[in-house]
């Protein structure tokens, strides 16, 4: 099918300028949409932060505070404020120990430490097992949910482990990943608690 | 050649899933449901469609021998194009599909066509196969999609067809994917033969 000989400089310079066009035209994409991924990534962020605690009107993503849990994972808290004051704090907290790795979650806490609302992020769970935890810590159904409780009070472990929440049916070790991921953050979220205040009176 | 045989061939008589049984890594993976199978099909689609078109264009000017290496080239970049522009604008369907999407380079249908079809034929037969090919590829994923969606969690396309408690898990897993994958393959066969 080639007409051109395959010599080395004849498959050097086709290689070469082949590649160079590639590249030239994927830096061009690239740019294109650098911004739309960005904006489609601080959306997501924003709509996520929303959910959990609603009735913000700063820019919470603005003022986030990227600290390091006692486990060593990172966690970035989120102050929302209404007019100045502090109404909860978006946690975007996480575990290791998911049944496929790392379970990533958004929890909104009051500034008290009540749960008013919390979002899967990224998860490795299962699918139809692991993954209903997107659901089922907010269902009201026997002791599901985790919602209006607060882990500084509360036993936010699983009923198998002497807790009083309800595991996902079949999947206690996701169950188990969740609550760890929220426990994490809530701690993470204490022990920053004055950092919060201090960058929230800049 | 005949460009509506040239088209259609990808649906029944070539179809890459369920005939040639290429692309297996990506048909099994995605379709737990219709959506990711459907644009898993149309992201593959796209692919074929522009490295068809390149690969046709450029077939005399490049030598034998590096003619493998400056495909994947060329396909590489489509793929990645597609990566960039579906996680601009489709942020939701790019999450679900995540490492899939990259995989298209190895793909070995892109691959295949662009090496038995595109570096063979002329510009426009190359785009009429990559089409048929691609849209042929797209029906597979969706209606094995589709198939394993409604058993396992009793949706269709995400509206609910009856509850999910119903339904039999086993077919949003990977053997699930398998064994629905078989009975398709044996359906179409029947319907080939008859």
């Amino acid at each position: 099918m080639a007409t051109i000989e395959s010599s080395l400089k004849n498959m050097l310079l086709t290689l070469f300028v082949i590649t160079a066009i590639a590249g030239t035209s994927l830096g061009f994409v690239y740019k294109l949409t650098e911004k739309p991924i960005a904006a489609a990534k601080a959306r997501k962020l924003q709509a996520a932060i929303k959910e959990v605690v609603p009735g913000f009107t700063n820019n919470p993503g603005d003022n986030v505070l990227e600290v390091t849990s006692d486990e060593g994972l990172p966690i970035k808290l989120y102050p929302a404020k209404k007019d100045g004051k502090l109404i909860g704090v978006a946690v975007e907290t996480m575990t290791n120990k998911g049944f496929g790795g790392n379970v990533k979650i958004m929890v909104g806490f009051k500034p008290d430490g009540t749960i008013i609302n919390y979002q899967v992020l990224e998860h490795q769970e299962t699918p139809g097992l692991g993954t209903k935890m997107a659901t089922w810590f907010k269902t009201d159904k026997g002791n599901q949910s985790v919602l209006g409780k607060n882990p500084g009070k509360n036993n936010l472990t699983v009923s198998k482990d002497g807790g009083e929440v309800d595991a996902i049916t079949a999947a206690t070790i996701s169950s188990r990943a969740f609550l760890d991921a929220v426990r994490v953050g809530y701690e993470t979220l204490k022990k920053n608690e004055a950092k919060l205040e201090e960058g929230g009176a800049k | 050649m005949n460009q509506w045989k040239n088209f259609t061939k990808g649906f029944f008589k070539e179809n890459a899933v369920f005939v040639l049984l290429l692309g297996m890594c990506p048909t099994l993976g995605v379709t737990s449901s219709a959506i990711n199978g459907l644009g898993m099909g149309l992201a593959t689609t796209f692919v074929l469609v522009m490295s068809n078109l390149v690969i046709s264009l450029i077939k005399n000017l490049v030598p034998e021998k590096v003619r493998i290496p400056a495909f994947i080239v060329v396909i590489a970049t489509f793929v990645t194009v597609v990566q960039m522009l579906m996680q601009a604008y489709t942020p939701a369907l790019y999450n679900s599909l995540g490492l899939f999407i990259p995989l298209i380079v190895v793909n070995c249908i892109v691959l295949g066509r662009a090496e038995a079809f595109a570096s063979k034929n002329s510009v426009g037969s190359s785009i009429v196969d990559g089409l048929g090919m691609g849209l042929g590829f797209a029906m597979a994923l969706t209606m094995l999609g589709s198939v394993r969606e409604l058993l396992g969690s009793g949706k269709l396309f995400n509206y609910t067809i009856y509850p999910e408690d119903y339904g039999m898990l086993v077919f949003i897993l990977a053997p699930g994917a398998f064994i629905a994958l078989g009975y398709m393959i044996a359906v179409i066969d029947k319907m080939k033969k008859a």
